[in-house]
């Protein structure tokens, strides 16, 4: 009797350890495995946090009216000013909306209504990898295709330039939006006796009102912070505008040539063109998501910040 | 739901108007295969003239020499350049990425959303300003806090630290770019992870595993293709990136931008697009050749994005089938 007992009392403490030993290891090596995590993830979060710490520091200095409506004066002289780059994105933005929103918007028409087809799965696929073709190499295209071609730099070269990475961000973005129209809708239309275009354009098109919009802006906001395929479309100058035709300067451009300066007002113009450049984009993203992802379960900004991450 | 084929509106052949907008969307969809097509003849046939110059030695070729009479070009230093960055890059990159997509996924929601839209909001912030910051603010105190003890200390013995360190440099080059492929990789890999059934993560923890387990047995051998794709998007991010790159690697050309340490100024085939572009003068042999590098850095990039697409093609079939089953 006792014998048993003592040998039931032997496996059990025979298990408990190896239970132990078992779990204390694994414990041991979750704990490890999430302290990793966690400082992976402080590691990497550090210097986006100091970057939008400095761009507000840096670049609050430098705001002024003057700065952000004068031409820029010769540097060193202490007139330090971004207004024709502000006005020069701005022109180059609507230029590229232009070109680009009409054929982003009707190739995702193309897609999400006509197509069921080889062609159409062979589009989507050069879209996505259109999507990630190196701007700089955009910009080249442009320069060769205008530049050479009319003999001199110009507003419509970065312009087409631009809307070469836009329509591809709103084609997609478009047809998804499309896509989640339901089906009866158009059945609905063509039961009315409408024809299909009417049914596109005045129904669908309507209908997914939202999800183009939001393709539009994110499409804007990549484009607005482009600097590379605009040294060699637009060239860049220190004079407000002169007519689509001529040279005009822009935010990402100014801050890179002030960056190449070796003044300390450079610097900071440069600090100033960059948050304002940051400040419209980042504009246009949180503007997005307040007003057309999450407008229905409203509980103010903060509740919409707190969301941040869910899709709805 | 069922979709259903409209009929056209009236028997026979649709009205005019339909065709018009049948054939004004289509146009507008082959838009992009056109493009494709007329930027690579384009960049063929304007960088002929130096593929017919330096041949094959155009790719493997080390001078780089504008200079009339004495033109030579050749851009394999860049290439290596382009892929040295990229490879420090992604090895610096792609774990902190994904650590912060699993921290995203397993710290409580109130942590773990903000963070998650934080990190896209910084994937809108442009390129031109992570240069900035590298350049003014980043530079200075990485020069004087890490390379140069790492030179002085290691510079006899190891040959990666082995020249005086004066910021403009591959590691710092490399530094910036990891931490603008971050926001890409971390919003993929995030993506992908959640797209994980939670029932195989419930299975996995009812299982008794740990945190760590759940993500050793049922998110990675689920999400392994799209960690990969998300990985290797980052990885052509950081071949096309052009503006910071320009702004910290010191661009250095010809042979002295193959970089033997690194603290060694060198050049991507991005940046010495952006820095000599616009001095090239068309009539000489210069501009061909830099146009031959956009050729070169097109077809890279092409590839690299090609193979993350597939990859990720077959996650997301993976991912439907078991949803349906």
């Amino acid at each position: 009797m006792s014998i048993t007992v003592d040998n039931r009392r032997d496996k059990r403490a025979e298990y408990r350890a190896m239970f132990k030993a078992n779990v204390r290891g694994r414990l041991w090596v979750d704990k490890i495995m999430v302290g990793v995590i966690l400082t992976c993830a402080l590691i990497a979060i550090t210097p986006l946090m100091w970057i939008l710490f400095e761009l507000f520091v840096q670049g609050g200095q430098a705001l002024s009216w003057e700065f952000l409506t004068q031409e820029p004066g010769a540097i060193g002289q202490g007139t330090i000013a971004i207004g024709p780059a502000i006005q020069g994105t701005l022109i180059i933005i609507g230029l590229s909306c232009i070109i680009g929103l009409p054929i982003g918007i009707m190739s995702g028409v193309y897609l999400s209504e006509f197509g069921g087809n080889w062609l159409a799965t062979q589009i989507r696929f050069f879209l996505d990898v259109f999507m990630q073709f190196p701007s700089i190499v955009l910009g080249v295209f442009a320069f060769l295709a205008i530049v050479l071609v009319l003999g001199h730099f110009s507003l419509w070269a970065g312009a087409v330039a631009l809307s070469l990475i836009m329509f591809p961000i709103v084609a997609r973005s478009t047809e998804e939006a499309l896509k989640m129209v339901p089906w009866s809708i158009r059945e609905a239309g063509a039961a009315l006796g409408l024809r299909k275009w009417i049914v596109t354009l005045r129904i669908i098109i309507p209908g997914a009102k939202k999800g183009i919009l939001t393709g539009a802006l994110l499409s804007i906001s990549r484009v607005g912070g482009e600097t590379a395929p605009l040294i060699m479309t637009v060239l860049g100058s220190s004079v407000f505008f002169q007519g689509l035709d001529s040279p005009m300067d822009a935010l990402p451009l100014r801050i890179w040539r002030m960056s190449l300066l070796p003044y300390d007002d450079a610097r900071l113009a440069g600090w100033g063109a960059a948050l304002v450049l940051v400040l419209v984009i980042l504009a246009i993203h949180v503007g997005v998501r307040y007003f057309f992802l999450n407008r229905d379960n409203g509980k103010g900004i903060i509740a919409k910040l707190l969301n941040g991450g869910k899709r709805n | 739901m069922v979709k259903v084929e409209l009929p056209s509106p009236k028997f026979g052949r649709g009205p005019l108007s339909d065709k018009i907008f049948k054939i004004a969307a289509t146009v507008a969809g082959v838009y992009v295969l056109a493009m494709i097509l007329i930027i690579f003849l384009q960049l063929t046939t304007e960088s002929l003239p130096v593929w017919e110059e330096e041949g094959l030695g155009f790719i493997t070729g080390t001078d780089w020499n504008a200079v009339e009479g004495r033109e030579s070009f050749g851009v394999l230093p860049y290439i290596i350049g382009t892929l040295l960055t990229s490879a420090i890059a992604m090895i610096i990159g792609v774990p902190l990425a994904i650590g912060i997509a699993m921290f995203v996924i397993i710290a409580p929601k109130k942590i773990g959303n903000p963070l998650g839209y934080l990190v896209e909001l910084i994937e809108a912030v442009p390129s031109v300003v992570f240069g900035l910051w590298g350049l003014f603010i980043f530079r200075p105190i990485f020069v004087d806090w890490f390379e140069r003890p790492l030179y002085e200390t290691f510079g006899d013995s190891i040959f990666l630290f082995g020249s005086a360190p004066f910021g403009l440099d591959v590691l710092s080059a490399s530094i910036i770019l990891a931490i603008m492929i971050i926001p890409t990789i971390s919003a993929i890999s995030r993506e992908v992870m959640m797209a994980v059934p939670q029932q195989q993560k419930e299975a996995a923890y009812m299982l008794g595993s740990t945190t760590w387990e759940m993500f050793r047995i049922a998110v990675f051998p689920y999400s392994k293709a799209g960690l990969m794709g998300a990985s290797i998007l980052g990885l052509g991010r950081a071949v096309g990136e052009t503006m910071a790159v320009t702004m910290l690697i010191g661009n250095a050309t010809g042979i002295g931008a193959i970089p033997e340490t690194l603290f060694d100024p060198a050049q991507t085939m991005a940046s010495i697009m952006a820095n000599e572009f616009i001095e090239a003068s068309p009539a000489s042999i210069h501009l061909p050749a830099l146009i031959g590098v956009g050729l070169v850095l097109l077809g890279i990039s092409i590839a690299i994005n090609m193979t993350a697409h597939f990859l990720v093609r077959r996650m997301i079939r993976v991912r439907e089938g078991a949803i349906n089953n």
